[in-house]
């Protein structure tokens, strides 16, 4: 049996599940964004990409906000001896990077909707509208944000590739538990 | 002699006291004005958001025409065109995305064109108007309610106002995040003819 909370050598359900919502959501959502820049000559399809990639985006935000204070009101388990010293610092240490940039990718996102003098209202899956930042309006301003958003959302791409890496490293190359701290069932 | 002369006289005068007068036709024409729709008319559009809020735009009118029967309303017309290409909402990205093939589509289809076939008065001084509106490349009947405004001199004005669904024209992006109806709100001003 898994416990909901995580205990002192492994993730709880409620760890698990969000890590894997959050982390397929996020990988297919720098998908979809990459994807509203490469149908820039196709202004439906890239209208809707974009409310797509909102909606999406508004969903994560709103995991990753329930993941943190979960992450920082629980504990963490420790990886054991079979990691070195330097190995978990620097797990802990992308860890954290990991989860704030699930936070700070889509808040970014949020800034850019906010700025444009577009003004095109976020209306997530077609059900609730998410009103703007008060933030300053003017194409500057928009570009700004877009640049910050990119920037961040390519540079956790570039981190959940060496996450992952890691993680299946552990698993099949050292036969490790990592990864099966994090699937469904736990031996 | 003089006799000769005499005659000639008059059949000469006759002939230039009769100026050669163009058939006038049997019908008065006098109860029909036909005015040119001047270019400085007004074609105002909104579409609302689903956050409040709305799009506020216009469209220039390339051409158009109306006929006033003043004896039976019933019987009056109106034809326009408009160019979507110059349509303005005071955000110029704004202006080129409805001008794009996402909506307008300016390029294939530069003009939109309503022309009535049914007027019923609704009053005195308005009427219902039903006609082809043709936009994108189809055409669909729509009804537009026209008021009119004031007559100066040889100018005339009315107030006309529509809601036109975009959906059946093809040009349904964006709903429901913007509204499926336009709203229509326009002053057209007739030079008589
Ligand atoms: C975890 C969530 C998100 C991820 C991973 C993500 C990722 C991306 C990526 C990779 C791009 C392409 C950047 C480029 O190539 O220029 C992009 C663009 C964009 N994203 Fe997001 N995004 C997220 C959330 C959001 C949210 C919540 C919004 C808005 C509410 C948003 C709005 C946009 C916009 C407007 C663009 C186009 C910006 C431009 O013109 O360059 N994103 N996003
Ligand atoms: C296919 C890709 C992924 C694999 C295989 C994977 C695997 C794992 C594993 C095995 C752990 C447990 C590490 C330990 O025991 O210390 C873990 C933890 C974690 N992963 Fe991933 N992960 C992936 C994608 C992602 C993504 C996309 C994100 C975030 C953007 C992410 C964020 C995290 C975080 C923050 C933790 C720390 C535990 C937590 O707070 O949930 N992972 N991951």
């Amino acid at each position: 049996m898994i416990s909901l909370r995580n205990t002192a050598t492994a993730y709880g359900l409620v760890s698990r599940c969000l890590h894997w919502s959050v982390a397929l959501l996020f990988i297919g959502q720098i998908a979809l964004g990459w994807l509203t820049q490469v149908f820039s000559d196709q202004p439906v399809l890239q209208f809707d990409l974009y409310q797509l990639h909102k909606s999406v985006g508004f969903l994560i935000l709103a995991l990753a906000l329930i993941r943190l204070a979960w992450s920082l009101f629980g504990r963490s388990p420790h990886a054991g001896a079979v990691a070195s010293a330097v190995e978990r610092l620097l797990a802990r240490f992308a860890h954290r990077v990991l989860l704030l940039l699930t936070v700070a990718v889509p808040l970014a996102g949020w800034a850019i909707a906010s700025a444009s003098p577009l003004g095109v209202p976020s209306y997530v899956f077609d059900l609730v509208v998410v009103p703007n930042l008060p933030l300053p309006v003017s194409d500057a301003a928009e570009a700004f944000w877009s640049h910050i958003h990119a920037w961040l959302a390519y540079g956790a791409a570039g981190l959940v590739s060496i996450h992952a890496a890691a993680a299946l490293f552990h698993a099949f190359r050292r036969g490790r538990t990592s990864l099966h701290g994090m699937l469904p069932q736990r031996r | 002699m003089k006799t000769v002369a005499w005659t000639s006289a008059i059949a000469l005068t006759i002939a230039m006291a009769t100026p050669v007068i163009p058939a006038q036709p049997a019908f008065a024409a006098q109860a029909i004005a036909h005015y040119r729709i001047d270019p400085a008319s007004h074609i105002g559009f909104h579409v609302e958001q689903v956050s409040g809020g709305a799009i506020n735009g216009s469209i220039p009118v390339a051409s158009g025409h109306f006929e006033i029967n003043a004896q039976d309303l019933a019987h009056s017309s109106v034809t326009i065109e408009l160019s979507p290409g110059g349509v303005a909402t005071g955000q110029p990205r704004i202006d080129a995305f409805l001008r794009s093939n996402a909506v307008f589509d300016t390029q294939t289809y530069p003009a939109i064109t309503f022309t009535s076939t049914n007027v019923v008065p609704t009053g005195p001084k308005s009427a219902t108007i039903t006609g082809a509106l043709t936009a994108r490349g189809k055409s669909r009947p729509e009804t537009f309610q026209a008021a009119f405004s004031k007559e100066n001199g040889n100018r005339m004005s009315f107030h006309v106002t529509g809601d036109i669904p975009r959906l059946p024209y093809g040009m349904g992006v964006g709903v429901p995040i913007y509204s499926n109806v336009v709203s229509f709100d326009m002053q057209l001003e007739g030079v008589r003819e």
